[in-house]
């Protein structure tokens, strides 16, 4: 199934980043997050519970968040499984790691950045955990047909944790969506899909190396 | 649909101040349960179940005389039958399980639905099913396991201490139909001093350790007992030190709620000063949105 890297060189002189599946998948993936987002906020804090109003009152939230949930752990996981390729951690990455801060205020370039750069890295490789342990507390939460079979003690642990982790997913998604927009050609590689040549060479050097085969 | 003649002391989900609280000298009320006194005939099930129209299904039996085996959302009180050995020698244990009325309420704590669940100033604690919304956080937060979920409209149900009947002044059906005074019902500080005169005779006739389960974990209870084995509250059924413990309370602390929303908006306000401060990540000559030519953005 995997796309030859030549294949993402188009007619028009553009760069295919991000293909069809890829996009619609990521999408659907973002308006879940929202929802479950949304309602999750609602019922951690009574101040927010006033967003229950948006899933048809607080019965009808309650009974759609687990179903939601379970949508975002299906689709995430094959998603992810189909990004790991250019998610391998490098030593370019340890060093952009290092040199983070410089790349926020701009001080900083670095040309070895690969498809995807140490920070969407650590996006990656965060969430890929944090889903994983919402979606087991979530199932251990979820009334009423999984939660009676866990002790009130679990149940309990489970309550913490879960709004912990939603909290970090939170916090990385905030982080996420803010870089998107601060790297300009960020959002429309994710809805149009594609990307200019000076895009890919300045952003991600050394991903635009492999696929033109050439050095600049 | 809280009771209009009571006032509220907390309610759940709730972080601004409890209204109405104009009748705050209301005493705490108190159910006593002497155990020593009980004959587990179950009139209070009955008076229980006729009283707040509950019926129970058909059951299973287990080899004692409860039935239902344990608290449903149709049976709010049960009479537990617990055959077991103290001090070596057999002893049936006769148990009446309802809620306690916590003051440290655990399912009120855990409880996200504003209003859900109410505390009233005499310290009747009453789940308002209409707001309910059926996430059974109350049913984990519960030091003694009372909260239970009804299937067919997702709504959690418990001894109501017959609310309805104190609110008029009279007192909770259960009292009204035991037979041996194993149940009375008053002011808290009133049934305390009856319970202390129990004990007095209790130790008179050779249970030296009968004792007043009223535990402190939860600040005290406004049903309690008087149990004739109290060293050994776990041979009833019940915990011997309950509380509403750190995970519950943490989770649903106003330092975590605070502290996770302060976070998110500062994430936000961190993006907004960041893009104030450095703008964009373009690529060069890309945009020519430089510091001295604002006005060409996005075009190249």
């Amino acid at each position: 199934m995997s796309r030859r890297d030549e294949d993402v060189l188009l007619p028009d002189g553009k760069i295919l980043r991000h293909d069809n599946g890829e996009r619609v998948v990521h999408w659907i993936i973002a308006i879940v997050f929202i929802f479950l987002f949304l309602s999750g906020l609602a019922m951690f804090s009574p101040f927010f519970f006033w967003l229950s109003a948006l899933f048809g009152g607080g019965q009808s939230m309650r009974l759609l968040h687990p179903f939601a949930g379970v949508v975002l752990a299906v689709l995430f996981y094959p998603y992810a499984w189909g990004l790991r390729r250019d998610n391998h951690w490098t030593p370019a990455d340890s060093n952009w790691v290092e040199h983070m801060f410089a790349y926020m205020r701009k001080a900083m370039h670095f040309p070895d950045t690969g498809k995807y750069n140490a920070g969407q890295k650590l996006m990656y490789w965060s969430m890929i955990p944090i889903i994983a342990v919402l979606t087991v507390t979530g199932v251990v939460l979820w009334q009423p047909w999984f939660a009676p079979s866990f002790s009130a003690g679990t149940r309990r642990a489970a309550g913490l944790v879960h709004a912990a982790s939603a909290f970090v997913m939170f916090v990385g998604i905030g982080v996420h969506w803010y870089a998107a927009y601060w790297t300009r050609g960020s959002i429309r590689a994710m809805v149009r899909g594609t990307v200019t040549r000076a895009w890919a060479r300045y952003h991600h050097p050394a991903w635009f190396r492999h696929i033109t085969g050439k050095d600049s | 649909m809280a009771l209009e003649t009571q006032d509220i002391k907390a309610r759940s989900a709730t972080t601004t101040s409890v209204p109405p609280n104009a009748r705050s000298h209301q005493p705490e009320v108190a159910k006593l349960i002497d155990l020593s006194r009980c004959i587990g005939c179950k009139a209070c099930q009955s008076a229980c179940m006729e009283w707040n129209n509950l019926r129970e299904a058909v059951g299973t039996f287990d080899g004692t005389y409860a039935n239902p085996l344990d608290l449903t959302d149709q049976s709010w009180t049960v009479m537990k039958f617990n055959e077991t050995e103290i001090d070596g020698q057999f002893a049936w244990l006769i148990f009446k399980d309802g809620c306690l009325h916590c003051t440290d309420p655990g399912c009120l704590k855990a409880c996200p639905a504003p209003g859900a669940i109410v505390q009233y100033q005499n310290g009747i604690v009453d789940f308002q099913q209409d707001l309910c919304i059926g996430c059974g956080y109350c049913i984990s937060g519960c030091p003694f396991n009372i909260p239970r979920l009804r299937k067919e409209d997702s709504r959690v149900y418990k001894c109501t201490l017959c609310s309805d009947r104190v609110s008029v002044g009279l007192e909770p059906a259960c009292i009204k139909s035991c037979p041996t005074q194993a149940l009375a019902f008053g002011a808290k500080q009133e049934m305390l001093v009856q319970a202390e005169h129990r004990l007095e005779d209790l130790h008179e006739r050779g249970l030296a350790r009968a004792s007043i389960y009223d535990p402190p974990g939860v600040r005290g209870t406004h049903v309690f007992f008087v149990l004739p084995h109290g060293d050994q509250p776990e041979a009833y059924g019940l915990p011997k030190d309950p509380s509403v413990g750190p995970l519950l309370t943490l989770w649903r602390s106003g330092l975590a709620r605070t502290l996770g929303v302060a976070t998110m908006f500062g994430v936000l306000v961190a993006g907004v000063l960041h893009y104030m401060r450095h703008g964009p990540l373009e690529v060069p000559g890309e945009s020519g949105a430089g510091e001295t030519d604002q006005g060409k953005e996005g075009h190249p």
